[in-house]
């Protein structure tokens, strides 16, 4: 098994109008070498296959079908080897 | 023959109801609520894709809906030639099927934008605003957080070259590229709009600049 770790930015050629806003709040706490705040998405999800190219295949089908508008959105992901721990597995 | 309409409801369609009331009660047309879940279009000549939030609106505005049950029939029988109206979260969701191009992202100030639209019909040669004059100016209700229209450069020179731009607003509102309001397909049979029509139907409501969108549609 597979877990997936997605990150979703905005082009950068985009304006993020939230990122702007939320850069306010830094300049109001003083921290003014703070810069160029985007805002994005995180998204983590396991993949249940044994294959890591076949779980690859499955992650970018994911993220340029659904996750990500590629009008808009880039993603990129960290796909790391899985196993659920006996917590994890009990609550299953 | 007056054509059968269908309303398109997904879990936090708010304007459902609002499009049903202006075909069922001003124009008295046969009209069918169509639930997302399934995929039966009810011989509908032509589909309303209405405003709210579908599924809350979860990922991207109109992204869950787009991968709906309903989804593929609606894209189906937009090949065929039925007429589809999205207004709103309904033209969300057809960019984001890609029936129409481009993107609705978050307003550039960031305000949820709720107020009557100074609008121009751009084109009036097209079977949702024949009822218009040319360069008509209305005003239309909105209420949005995500209308702000993004296409690249490219994808605008077509669309305005191919004078496919339907409305546009008389001023900038939300950001959206070339202030576009509403767009509509190649083949003419699919419009998406951010302003709600079906809530300037009546008097009471402060403006009538709707109803002749749906006159159109009856002709």
């Amino acid at each position: 098994m597979f877990k997936a770790q997605v990150t979703i930015k905005r082009r950068p050629s985009i304006l993020d109008p939230q990122g702007t806003a939320v850069e306010k709040g830094a300049e109001n706490l003083g921290l003014t070498n703070i810069k160029n705040t985007r805002i994005g998405k995180y998204i983590e999800f396991t993949v249940d296959v044994n294959d890591e190219k076949k779980a690859k295949e499955e992650v970018e089908n994911y993220c340029s079908k659904l996750l990500a508008n590629p009008i808009m959105e880039d993603f990129e992901y960290i796909l790391s080897e899985w196993t659920p721990s006996e917590e994890e597995v009990n609550d299953a | 023959m007056t054509p059968k309409f269908g309303v398109v409801v997904f879990p936090g369609s708010n304007c459902d109801h609002d499009a049903y009331y202006v075909l069922k009660k001003i124009f008295n047309c046969e009209v069918n609520f169509l639930w997302h879940k399934e995929a039966d279009l009810k011989e509908s000549d032509v589909i309303i894709l209405p405003g709210g939030f579908s599924y809350g609106d979860y990922l991207r505005s109109g992204a869950m809906a787009s991968r709906s049950s309903i989804i593929q029939p609606v894209i189906e029988a937009a090949a065929r030639g039925i007429k589809i109206l999205g207004v709103c979260n309904g033209f969300q969701i057809l960019t984001e099927t890609g029936l129409l191009p481009g993107a609705l992202m978050r307003n550039s100030n960031i305000n949820f934008v709720c107020k009557d639209a100074e609008l121009e019909v751009t084109n009036n040669a097209t079977i949702f605003t024949s009822g218009y004059a040319k360069n008509a100016a209305i005003s239309i209700p909105v209420a949005h957080h995500d209308g702000n229209f993004f296409a690249d450069n490219a994808t605008l020179d077509k669309l305005e070259s191919e004078d496919r731009v339907v409305f546009r607003y008389r001023s900038d509102i939300n950001g959206s590229s070339r202030n576009i309001a509403g767009i509509i397909n190649e083949a003419g049979n699919v419009l998406g709009m951010m302003p709600h029509p079906e809530r300037a139907i009546d008097e009471k409501h402060g403006g009538t600049d709707g109803l002749a969108l749906f006159e159109s549609l009856l002709h």
